[in-house]
């Protein structure tokens, strides 16, 4: 930790407030969370006196601002990279044997026959308010469906970060508990098999079992609008527990290894040297330091479980945004893959930026860089 | 290193993954049909001339199986050392020449990581010409990002050492840097993280063929055959969970052998602790 002087009016926001601001003469002075920050996008002046009295609020902000910007980023390679591939959409379209005529004709239909650059930003300002466009292969509205589907999607994924996270912790914490002994190997050799397993091979599995053989779960879960909350549960009861499955082992090995990272450190060694009890120990002086890496592990995993959505609506035939976009991609409906694409990069963009604020947040240590 | 120090799990894992590349190497000798040959009814139990029973079309299970281990290990393979290669290059250059490339491979990295793997292979896929080295080529490009952070951290943790320093001062080259005093130094974990690489691409290659995006049909490989034999679940024939098997099975050896390579990585560093 830096000293008294330093860190003492950054902490505390109400005497910041209070105390007259020199900003010229501390300008060099490292209290400012981040050095680089002072040559920031905005007003030299405001902005540094900004992060001054407020750090905590100008580093969140930061964040909001990169992943903003990250986004933008993606847009740009989602969009401009599948331009610069090699590859015409209208002959792929429309086969090899398509004519010149054809050809020509699909490309005007479809607006190809434009430069790109004016083509992403006509794409990107549809974009920002929601409107993706049309598909190529139905004609219809992609944000349309995508409003559809994407409503399903996050009801799957809620359902099995509900389930996976308190789950995943617990037994994180009980091998943590039980480090080197039965329970622990057992938990050990069972998650390292769960991370080998493929989405598909669990969802058949279950879908064998428990919709074939025993007959208590329903195969496909198709959902529709006019279904009740139980019988969208009930459907949603395998993809659900396939999910969980798939994340669990990922998030259990994490949280055991950051939980032991915390209990092997020098401190809680002295805490059991001097004589402590093992709550003592956990409650009073790992706790507060495992907190943050845990909530880390947590958001990383909600992270995966979007992208792991793919896989499983294909496998259930259920009716959102991976089957959409896979869909899409067989048939080459480029509008739809794209739009697809960036929902589902924002959801991991947004989700690892709500891990890192979240660490922040946790632990004061992060707020300083070294 | 000695032989009775491997754990059994290890030894389990080492047996599989020879088995899978015994099966791989000599297909056409160990397979009881042609890999494309219809040779019984449509999916046909299991036991009497066909071992496995027969897919969705009666072509013999086992055969493909035997056939698909070498396609699914062969494209993993190719993917994986491709990315090695890339990743492992880029990184060590980064680290060793550090300051503007540097900052301009790692940013590009971290712009790459932020889409998600899946996603990203969705999206470029949808645009490519569906060829098997476009395949590869994309499976190593997307997995090279990985490879390239843990290079470069790994070598950035050597490359401040005194023997790189000494090497620096009496003048060597970067590529001699990089060859004879970065890369045996890290050698150990790289190891592993090419084992955990090595798994991910089984499924990896797995999950694209079997949305459909993968290795092109009629060739055998052990996603496509999930995808094939999919519609037999709902009548309780259980073909499509013979490939899905051999794909854990072969991704759980894998990561038998890596989890004894990290532990014993861990072990010479010495410390506190497994984590």
């Amino acid at each position: 930790m830096e000293s008294g002087p330093i860190t003492g009016p950054v902490l505390t926001d109400a005497a910041a407030g209070e105390t007259p601001l020199r900003p010229t003469d501390l300008s060099g002075v490292p209290a400012k969370p981040n050095p680089a920050l002072a040559a920031g996008e905005l007003d030299g002046t405001f902005w540094r006196r900004f992060v001054f009295r407020r750090p905590l609020t100008a580093l969140i902000l930061q964040r909001l601002g990169l992943s903003v910007g990250l986004l933008f980023a993606v847009s740009l390679m989602i969009f401009g990279g599948v331009e610069a591939l090699p590859g015409d959409f209208a002959t792929t379209y429309l086969g090899q044997s398509a004519t010149p005529q054809a050809v020509e004709n699909i490309r005007k239909d479809l607006g190809l026959d434009r430069p790109w650059s004016e083509r992403y930003l006509t794409w990107l300002g549809g974009a920002v308010q929601g409107d993706f466009g049309t598909s190529w292969a139905s004609k219809n509205s992609v944000s349309e469906q995508i409003g559809n589907r994407l409503g399903n999607s996050l009801f799957l994924a809620f359902f099995a970060a509900l389930i996976s996270v308190p789950l995943a912790v617990g037994l994180g914490m009980l091998a943590v508990q039980f480090r080197n002994r039965m329970p622990d190997k057992i938990i050990n050799v069972i998650s390292l098999a769960a991370i080998s397993l493929p989405e598909f091979f669990i969802g058949y599995l279950l879908i064998m079992v428990f919709a074939v053989q025993l007959g208590v779960a329903t195969f496909p879960a198709t959902v529709y609008d006019s279904m009740t909350l139980t019988e969208r549960l009930s459907a949603i009861a395998l993809p659900v527990a396939t999910l969980v499955l798939v994340v669990l082992a990922h998030m259990m090995r994490m949280t055991r290894a950051a939980i032991l990272n915390v209990m092997s450190s020098a401190y809680v060694e002295t805490a059991e040297l001097k004589g402590l009890g093992t709550f003592r120990i956990i409650a009073r002086h790992a706790a507060p330091n495992a907190v943050a890496p845990v909530i880390n592990v947590i958001a990383l995993n909600l992270a995966y479980l979007v992208v792991g959505v793919v896989v499983v609506e294909v496998v259930f035939v259920y009716p959102g945004m991976g089957q959409y976009m896979v869909d899409a991609v067989t048939v080459r409906d480029m509008p739809v893959v794209q739009a697809c694409g960036l929902i589902f990069a924002a959801f991991y963009i947004f989700l690892n930026m709500a891990a890192d604020i979240l660490a922040i947040l946790a632990n004061p240590r992060l707020r300083h860089p070294r | 290193m000695n032989v009775k120090s491997i754990p059994i799990s290890a030894w389990i894992g080492i047996a599989g993954i020879a088995l899978a590349i015994l099966c791989a190497i000599f297909a056409p000798v160990l397979a009881p049909y042609g890999e494309r040959d219809v040779v019984g009814e449509i999916w046909m139990p299991a036991g009497g001339d066909f071992l496995l029973g027969t897919d969705n079309l009666g072509r013999d299970l086992l055969s493909r199986l035997i056939y698909g281990a070498r396609t699914t290990i062969l494209v993993a393979l190719a993917a994986t050392v491709l990315s090695f290669a890339l990743g492992m290059i880029l990184s060590f250059a980064a680290a060793v020449m550090g300051g503007f490339v540097d900052q301009l491979f790692s940013r590009f990295n971290d712009l790459m990581m932020a889409i998600p793997t899946l996603i990203f292979a969705l999206v470029v896929l949808a645009v490519l010409p569906q060829h098997l080295w476009i395949l590869i080529l994309v499976m190593a490009v997307l997995d090279s990002t990985r490879v390239f952070r843990i290079g470069r951290a790994v070598a950035l943790d050597v490359a401040v050492m005194e023997f790189v320093e000494a090497a620096r001062l009496r003048g060597e080259g970067s590529l001699w840097i990089i060859f004879r005093e970065i890369l045996p130094n890290t050698l150990s974990p790289l190891l592993a993280e090419f084992g955990l690489r090595f798994a991910f691409s089984i499924l990896f290659l797995s999950t694209l063929s079997f949305l459909g995006l993968g290795i092109q049909p009629p060739a055998a490989d052990w996603g496509g055959m999930v995808k094939d034999n999919k519609d037999g679940i709902i009548f309780g024939i259980s073909a499509a969970l013979v490939p899905g098997a051999a794909i854990a099975t072969l991704a759980i050896c894998v990561n038998l052998v890596v989890d004894w390579l990290m532990k014993r990585t861990s072990s010479l560093k010495g410390g506190r602790g497994d984590a």
